[in-house]
C-alpha cells in the first residue's frame, strides 16, 4: 500500500481557513458522543488537555500515562513562558506577528495555516489558563504581565515565575481529573503504549498498553487513538528531557504505517548547565528567560580561558552575540544562539574545568536593577544552578552550554492532525508540529495546549462523525492476538539475551554517536559513519544486552531496553533524513551549508518540502521511502533569517 | 570547581513486591564523584549491581530537575534527605563526606504502599486533587484573561502554594503520615484566586474529607514544610482549616431553596 | 465516582473509609479531623482559660490567709443568692469536664487515625528538623496532666489523699498538702508537664484555627513560650514557697 500525503489544508485566506474548516466539520450530537471511546496516550500538556476536552465534550476517554500520576509528563519542566498574540503591551503585536515570527523563526519550514491557526486560538489559551486558575505573574494594577523571548521583538510571553511549564500542566491535570471524577475518563496509570494496532483496513483500532507494575499487557480498544507521548530528545540520551521521555509509542505507530517527518529537525538549548563529568545522567535546562538579563561571553583569549571570570577586564571579553547581531543582541533564536557557543568553544574559547561552556553573565543586571529584582524575575533559577554547580550565580558568571531540548520531527499529520493512519492522530511535541525547523522560545507550550485544547477536539468530531454506529474492534480479534503476540516476542527476545552491558551502556553510546555526528552541525562525512555505526551498535546491542528480572514485576531495565530498542532505529532514520537534506535551515545545520558569515544557506529551491519518510523494513537506510509534502507559501515571501 | 571522590557505603531498603518482606541491603561504593547528583549515585550503584548479576533497586525518577515530583526517597532519616528545599534528584553528593553511611528507605504511609524497593504507589494524592482541585471551566468557556484583574499579592500566595510538585515528602515525613501540607496547597491555589471562589467552599468540604479517608490528621509539628522541596509553608494549613470551617457552619443557600441532602 | 481500573498497585487503600450514614453537619463537622482539631483547640482555649484564672485565685495565697479563704468562699457562693449556694460553681465544673472529655476523646481517635495511616514504621531512624520535645510528647504530658488533675483533686477540693483537710480552709489546705516534699515534687513535674503542653498547645490552637498572618505568625511562638512560661512560674511558686517557709 503506497503512502499518500495529503495535508487536507482547506481554500480560502489565510485568517479565515481555520473558522471556515471548522464550520465545515462535521459535528456529534452531545447524546451520541459517549457512543465513542477515544484512547488518548500521554497526559502532557497536549495529551492532558485533549483528553479532559474530549471528556467535558461527553466522549468515552481512556488516557493513558506511564508515570504513576498524570501530573508528572514532562511538560511540567518548561520553565520560561507561553506566548499569545494578546497585545496586552500595545507593542505591536498581532496575531500576524506571531504567525509571522513563528514561520520566520521556523526557517520557512511550517505550514502557513497550521502557524496560522496556531496563532489564532494562542489567545483562547491564555483564557482558558487563567480561567483555570494558572497563577500567572502580574503587575501591580492586577492585569497579566508579559516578557519578552529569544526571536520576537515584542513581549508576549506569559509566565508564572520559572514554573510555568508545570502551572499549565496542572491546569490540564486538573481538568483532567475532574473528569476522572465524573467518570467521563478512564486512568490507567503506570500503563505503558508498547504497540499501536489496526484493524484490517489499516485503521487504528486501539493498543496494547503493559501495566509496569506487574508487567501483564492487555488490549484496549477505540475508535480513534490520540499519541500525545512528546518528542525524541533522548536519542541523545544526555538531553533535557526526563529520563523516561521515549519515542516509542511514535516508533510504534511509524512501523505501523505513519509516516515520520524531518527527524533530523532537533532543537538545542542554548542555556543549559554543561556537563561534568562522564557519568552524568541528564542536563539541566535553564529558562532562555535568562537572556533578558544576562549577557553571554567568552574571553577573547583562550590564555584567560581558565582565569576566574572575574579576572578576566571588560575589554577581554567578547561579548560574541551583541557584537555578531547588535538588534537582538543575546536574544537571537536559540539555533543561532546555541551555534554561536559551540563555535566559540570548538575555537577553544570554552571555559570552566571541562572548557565546555560560556558565561551566562548578570553582574551588569545586578549593578544596573540590584539583586533583588534579578532575584525576583530568577530567583528559583538561580537557586537550581547552585545546587547543581555548587557555584553561586549572584557572584560569579553561570556556565552555560548548548544541550538538546525539543524535536521539531516527529510523526506526519495532516491539517486534522490526523497521521497517515486513519483515526490515529498525534498531538503536541509528537507530531511533526508548527515549527518548522526551530522552534520559537515559549512556543512548545503554546503548541501543545492549542492541539490539545482546541485544535483536535474540533477535528476528533469530524473524524467520528461518520463513523456513528461502528462497534470497537473486539480485543479477542485476531488483530490484537497478534499485537499481543508480537509485544510478547520484543520481551522475549530482549530477556534472551543475557549478555553484558546494561540497557544505558548502549544508550549512552548511541547518544554520543548521534551527538557526535548529528548534533549541532552535521556533515556528510560525520552523517555518513553515523550511519554505519548506528546499525552495528544495534547488532551489538540484540547480542549482548544484559536485562535482569522477568517480565512479570517492576523491571525498569526491560522498560528501558524496549525503549531503548526502538529509539535506535528512530536514531538511523534521523541521520538519514539529516543525510538527504542537502541544506541548512534552523535546529538542522550542515557545514557544507553556510554563507560566508557562517549562518545556515537554505536551499528552497530543492528542499521546501516536509521529508515524510515511510517505514519500508528494518533495513532503514535501505527500506526507509521518503515522501515529499511541498510546503506553498501565499502570504509571507521567505527570506534569509537575520537577527543582525 | 574541583571534584572529589567518595567512598560511601549505602544501606537500601530491598523489597522484592508489595507483599514481600523487605530488608536492607548493604553496597559499597568506590569513586561516587561529589559532582553527582543523589540518583546518579544510584544509577552508578545500579551499573556495578547489574555488572554482578544482581538486579538492580527500583527506583521512581524522571525529570531529575526538581519538578515533576517523581522522586523521593528516606535518605538518613529525613525525606529528600539533608538539604532543605531540595528534592531527591536535585541533591548532590557534595552533601556528604567520603566514609559516610547513608541509609535509603521508601516513603512509608498506609497511603503509599511500596511497589517495589524504594517505589511506592502515590495515586491517593490523585484521588483528593479529583475530589476538588480544579476550577470548573469547560474548554472554550473562558472570558478573556484581563477580565478580572487578580491582586499581585493574591497571584504571588496563589504561586507560593501552586509550587507544589506532589511528590509526597510531606506524608513522608509527617509523624502522623498526613497529607494536610498537599491538599491545603492545592486548595489555597485555588481558593486566593478570584476565579476560583464559586466552588471555595464545596471545594474545601470535599477535599478535606477525601483526605482524612487516606491520610492521618495533623499535629502541627510543622515537618513537612521542613522536608517540602518547595519550602510550601504550614500558614496554608490553618488557611485550609479556617475554611474548612466556614464550608461547614455558613448557609449559603438563598432563601426559597429546598433542602437538598 | 472515579473510574479507575482496579489495580492493586495503583489503586489508593482507604484507611478511614468515610461514614456510611449522612448525618447533621455538626456531627459531620466533627466527624472529620479537621473538625476534632478545631474542638480540640476551643477546649484547650477553654481549659488554658481555667489553669490561668486557678492561677491567679491561687495567688491570692501570698496575700494571705483571709484573702484566699474568701476567695475560696467567693467561688462557692457564686451569684448566691440570685442562684442556689454552689450551683454556678457546679455548671462550671461540669463544663470544664465536658471541654476535658471532648478534647481528650478527640485526641484518642486522633491518635488512632495517626496510627492506622502508617502501620509499618520507618525501619532506619528518624532524623527529625522540626519535631521538638513538646511537640512529640503531648499524648505523655497530657497523659500525666489528666492522671495529676485526679490526684489533685482528691487531694485539695475533696481531700480524701490529704488527712488535714478541712473543707474552706484553702490556705491551711494548700500548705498542709504542699509541706509533703513528695506531694510538692510531683506537683512540680506535674506542673513543668502542663507547661510543655501548654507551649505546642498554645501553638497549637493558632494553626488549627486558621489563625495565621504572615504579619504576627511570628509570634505565635512567643505568645505560646510566654504564657505557658508564666503559668510555670506561678503555679511552681506555692510549694517552693512553702517548703521553704516563706508562705506557712
Amino acid at each position: 500500500m503506497s503512502l499518500q500525503l495529503d495535508s487536507r489544508i482547506p481554500g480560502g485566506a489565510l485568517s479565515d481557513k481555520w473558522e471556515n474548516y471548522k464550520f465545515d466539520l462535521k459535528l456529534v450530537n452531545p447524546n451520541n458522543r459517549r457512543k465513542f471511546t477515544v484512547i488518548v496516550v500521554g497526559t502532557g500538556l497536549a495529551g492532558g488537555a485533549a483528553a479532559a476536552t474530549l471528556g467535558e465534550l461527553g466522549y468515552n476517554v481512556k488516557v493513558f500515562t506511564y508515570h504513576d500520576s498524570p501530573r508528572r509528563a514532562h511538560s511540567i519542566a518548561a520553565q520560561g513562558g507561553i506566548n499569545a498574540a494578546k497585545n496586552y503591551r500595545g507593542d505591536g503585536d498581532s496575531i500576524h506577528r506571531l504567525f509571522y515570527d513563528t514561520i520566520k523563526g521556523g526557517d520557512f519550514r511550517a505550514r502557513e495555516a497550521n502557524v496560522h491557526r496556531l496563532a489564532e486560538v494562542s489567545t483562547n489559551i491564555i483564557d482558558q489558563c487563567v480561567a483555570q486558575g494558572v497563577p500567572f505573574g502580574r503587575e501591580y494594577g492586577g492585569l497579566l504581565d508579559n516578557r519578552s523571548f529569544g526571536g520576537a521583538q515584542v513581549s508576549r510571553t506569559f509566565y508564572a515565575r520559572g514554573q510555568t511549564g508545570q502551572q499549565l500542566l496542572l491546569g490540564a491535570y486538573q481538568s483532567l481529573a475532574r473528569q476522572i471524577h465524573l467518570g467521563t475518563c478512564e486512568l490507567f496509570n503506570k500503563m505503558e503504549l508498547v504497540d499501536v494496532v489496526l484493524n484490517n483496513d489499516g485503521q487504528a483500532c486501539g493498543i496494547i498498553a503493559r501495566d509496569l507494575l506487574t508487567g501483564e499487557l492487555s488490549r484496549h480498544a477505540g475508535h480513534a487513538v490520540v499519541l500525545a507521548t512528546g518528542g525524541y530528545g533522548n536519542v541523545y540520551f544526555l538531553s533535557t528531557n526526563a529520563k523516561n521521555s521515549n519515542a516509542t509509542a511514535a516508533w510504534r505507530a511509524h512501523r505501523k504505517g505513519a509516516a515520520f517527518a524531518n527527524p533530523c529537525y532537533t532543537q538545542i538549548h542554548p542555556t543549559c548547565i554543561p556537563p561534568s563529568d562522564e557519568f552524568q545522567s541528564k542536563l539541566v535546562l535553564m529558562s532562555e528567560s535568562l537572556r533578558n538579563d544576562g549577557r553571554i561571553w567568552v574571553p577573547r583569549n583562550a590564555d584567560d580561558c581558565g582565569l576566574d571570570a572575574s579576572a578576566v577586564p571588560e575589554d577581554a571579553r567578547d561579548y560574541y552575540l551583541e557584537r555578531k547581531y547588535p538588534a537582538f543582541g543575546n536574544l537571537v533564536p536559540r539555533d543561532i544562539a546555541s551555534r554561536n557557543a559551540k563555535t566559540m568553544v570548538d575555537q577553544g574559547l570554552g571555559i570552566g574545568p571541562l572548557r565546555n561552556g560560556v558565561y551566562l553573565d548578570f553582574s551588569h543586571a545586578i549593578e544596573r536593577l540590584g539583586a533583588d529584582v534579578i532575584k525576583g524575575r530568577y530567583g528559583n533559577l538561580f537557586d537550581m544552578y547552585e545546587r547543581i554547580t555548587g557555584e553561586d550565580p549572584y557572584k560569579v558568571p553561570m556556565r552555560i552550554y548548548p544541550a538538546t531540548h525539543y524535536t521539531m520531527g516527529g510523526l506526519w499529520v495532516d491539517y486534522n492532525l490526523q497521521t497517515t493512519v486513519p483515526g490515529l492522530f498525534a498531538i503536541g511535541e509528537a507530531n511533526f508540529s508548527d515549527h518548522g525547523a526551530n522552534r520559537l522560545g515559549a512556543s512548545a507550550l503554546m503548541q501543545g495546549l492549542a492541539d490539545g485544547y482546541f485544535v483536535l477536539p474540533p477535528t476528533m468530531a469530524g473524524f467520528l462523525a461518520p463513523r456513528l454506529g461502528e462497534s470497537l474492534v473486539s480485543t479477542s480479534d485476531p488483530v490484537f492476538e497478534q499485537a499481543e503476540r508480537d509485544v510478547r516476542d520484543r520481551i522475549d527476545q530482549l530477556l534472551a539475551v543475557k549478555g553484558t552491558h546494561s540497557v544505558d551502556h548502549y544508550h549512552r553510546e548511541l547518544g554520543k554517536l548521534v551527538w557526535d555526528y548529528c548534533g549541532m552541525a552535521r556533515n556528510a562525512a560525520g552523517l555518513e559513519k553515523a550511519l554505519s555505526e548506528i546499525p552495528a551498535l544495534r547488532a551489538e546491542f540484540y547480542k549482548d544486552l544484559k536485562v535482569l528480572g522477568s517480565a512479570e514485576s517492576v523491571n525498569q531495565s526491560l522498560e528501558k531496553a524496549l525503549r531503548v530498542a526502538d529509539v535506535m532505529e528512530l536514531a538511523e532514520l534521523k541521520v538519514r533524513d539529516a543525510l538527504h537534506r542537502e541544506e541548512s535551515c534552523g535546529g538542522h545545520f550542515r557545514d557544507e551549508h553556510q554563507t560566508d558569515e557562517g549562518e545556515a544557506k537554505r536551499d528552497d529551491e530543492n528542499f521546501m518540502y516536509v521529508g515524510a519518510w515511510e517505514w519500508g523494513g528494518s533495513d532503514i537506510q535501505r527500506d526507509a521511502v521518503l515522501h515529499k509534502e511541498p510546503l506553498v507559501y501565499e502570504a509571507v515571501k521567505p527570506t534569509q533569517r537575520s537577527y543582525k | 570547581m574541583s571534584t572529589n571522590m567518595l567512598n560511601l557505603t549505602l544501606k537500601v531498603w530491598r523489597q522484592d513486591g508489595p507483599n514481600s518482606a523487605g530488608r536492607f541491603e548493604t553496597y559499597q561504593t568506590t569513586t561516587i564523584a561529589d559532582d553527582a547528583s543523589f540518583l546518579e549515585m544510584l544509577d552508578y550503584v545500579n551499573e556495578d549491581l547489574v555488572a554482578g548479576d544482581v538486579e538492580p533497586i527500583t527506583f521512581d525518577h524522571d525529570c531529575r530537575e526538581g519538578i515533576c515530583g517523581t522522586c523521593g526517597v528516606m535518605i538518613n532519616g529525613q525525606a529528600h534527605g539533608p538539604q532543605r528545599g531540595t528534592a531527591t534528584c536535585q541533591l548532590h553528593m557534595r552533601q556528604f563526606r567520603s566514609g559516610d553511611t547513608i541509609v535509603i528507605e521508601p516513603w512509608r504511609a498506609a497511603a503509599f504502599p511500596i511497589i517495589r524497593d524504594l517505589m511506592v504507589n502515590r495515586a491517593a494524592l490523585d484521588r483528593v486533587v479529583e475530589s476538588g482541585g480544579y476550577i470548573t471551566v469547560s474548554t472554550g468557556a473562558a472570558p478573556d484573561a484581563n477580565i478580572t484583574p487578580v491582586p499581585r499579592d493574591a497571584a504571588e500566595a496563589a504561586m507560593d502554594a501552586a509550587a507544589c510538585i506532589g511528590c509526597g515528602a510531606c506524608v513522608a515525613a509527617c509523624p502522623n503520615s498526613a497529607g494536610q501540607l498537599f491538599t491545603s496547597a492545592k486548595l489555597a491555589h485555588l481558593n486566593l484566586l478570584p476565579q476560583g471562589q464559586a466552588e471555595r467552599w464545596s471545594r474545601s468540604e470535599a477535599m478535606v474529607e477525601t483526605m482524612e479517608q487516606y491520610f492521618g490528621s495533623c499535629t502541627n509539628h510543622g515537618e513537612c514544610q521542613e522536608a517540602c522541596p518547595k519550602e510550601i509553608s504550614i500558614d496554608f494549613i490553618a488557611m485550609m482549616n479556617r475554611d474548612y470551617l466556614k464550608a461547614k457552619f455558613t448557609n449559603r443557600r438563598r432563601g426559597g431553596q429546598r433542602k437538598s441532602g | 465516582m472515579a473510574k479507575t481500573m482496579s489495580r492493586p498497585g495503583a489503586t489508593a487503600p482507604v484507611v478511614n473509609p468515610p461514614a456510611a450514614k449522612s448525618a447533621p453537619w455538626p456531627v459531620t463537622f466533627y466527624r472529620s479531623a479537621v473538625g476534632k482539631k478545631w474542638v480540640m483547640a476551643i477546649t484547650g482555649l477553654g481549659l488554658l482559660g481555667f489553669v490561668i484564672a486557678h492561677m491567679i485565685g491561687n495567688l491570692k495565697m501570698y496575700l494571705g490567709r483571709e484573702d484566699i479563704d474568701a476567695y475560696g468562699h467567693a467561688l462557692r457562693t457564686l451569684l448566691h443568692p440570685i442562684m442556689p449556694n454552689e450551683l454556678v460553681l457546679w455548671i462550671l465544673r461540669l463544663g470544664l469536664f465536658a471541654m476535658l472529655v471532648a478534647h481528650i476523646h478527640a485526641a484518642a481517635t486522633l491518635t488512632i487515625m495517626n496510627k492506622k495511616a502508617r502501620p509499618v514504621g520507618y525501619q532506619s531512624p528518624r532524623q527529625y528538623v522540626a519535631v521538638n520535645f513538646a511537640s512529640k510528647s503531648m499524648r505523655y504530658t497530657g497523659l500525666i496532666v489528666f492522671l495529676y488533675l485526679i490526684f489533685h483533686l482528691l487531694d485539695l477540693t475533696i481531700g480524701t489523699t490529704n488527712p488535714d483537710f478541712v473543707e474552706g480552709r484553702v490556705y491551711d489546705n494548700l500548705v498542709a498538702s504542699m509541706s509533703r516534699p513528695a506531694v510538692a515534687i510531683v506537683y512540680i513535674l506535674c506542673n513543668i508537664a502542663i507547661a510543655v503542653h501548654l507551649f505546642h498547645g498554645i501553638w497549637s490552637v493558632f494553626q488549627s484555627m486558621g489563625l495565621n498572618n504572615p504579619r504576627y505568625n511570628v509570634a505565635r511562638r512567643w505568645v505560646a513560650m510566654a504564657l505557658s512560661g508564666i503559668i510555670l512560674v506561678g503555679n511552681v511558686s506555692f510549694p517552693i514557697m512553702i517548703l521553704a517557709g516563706v508562705v506557712h
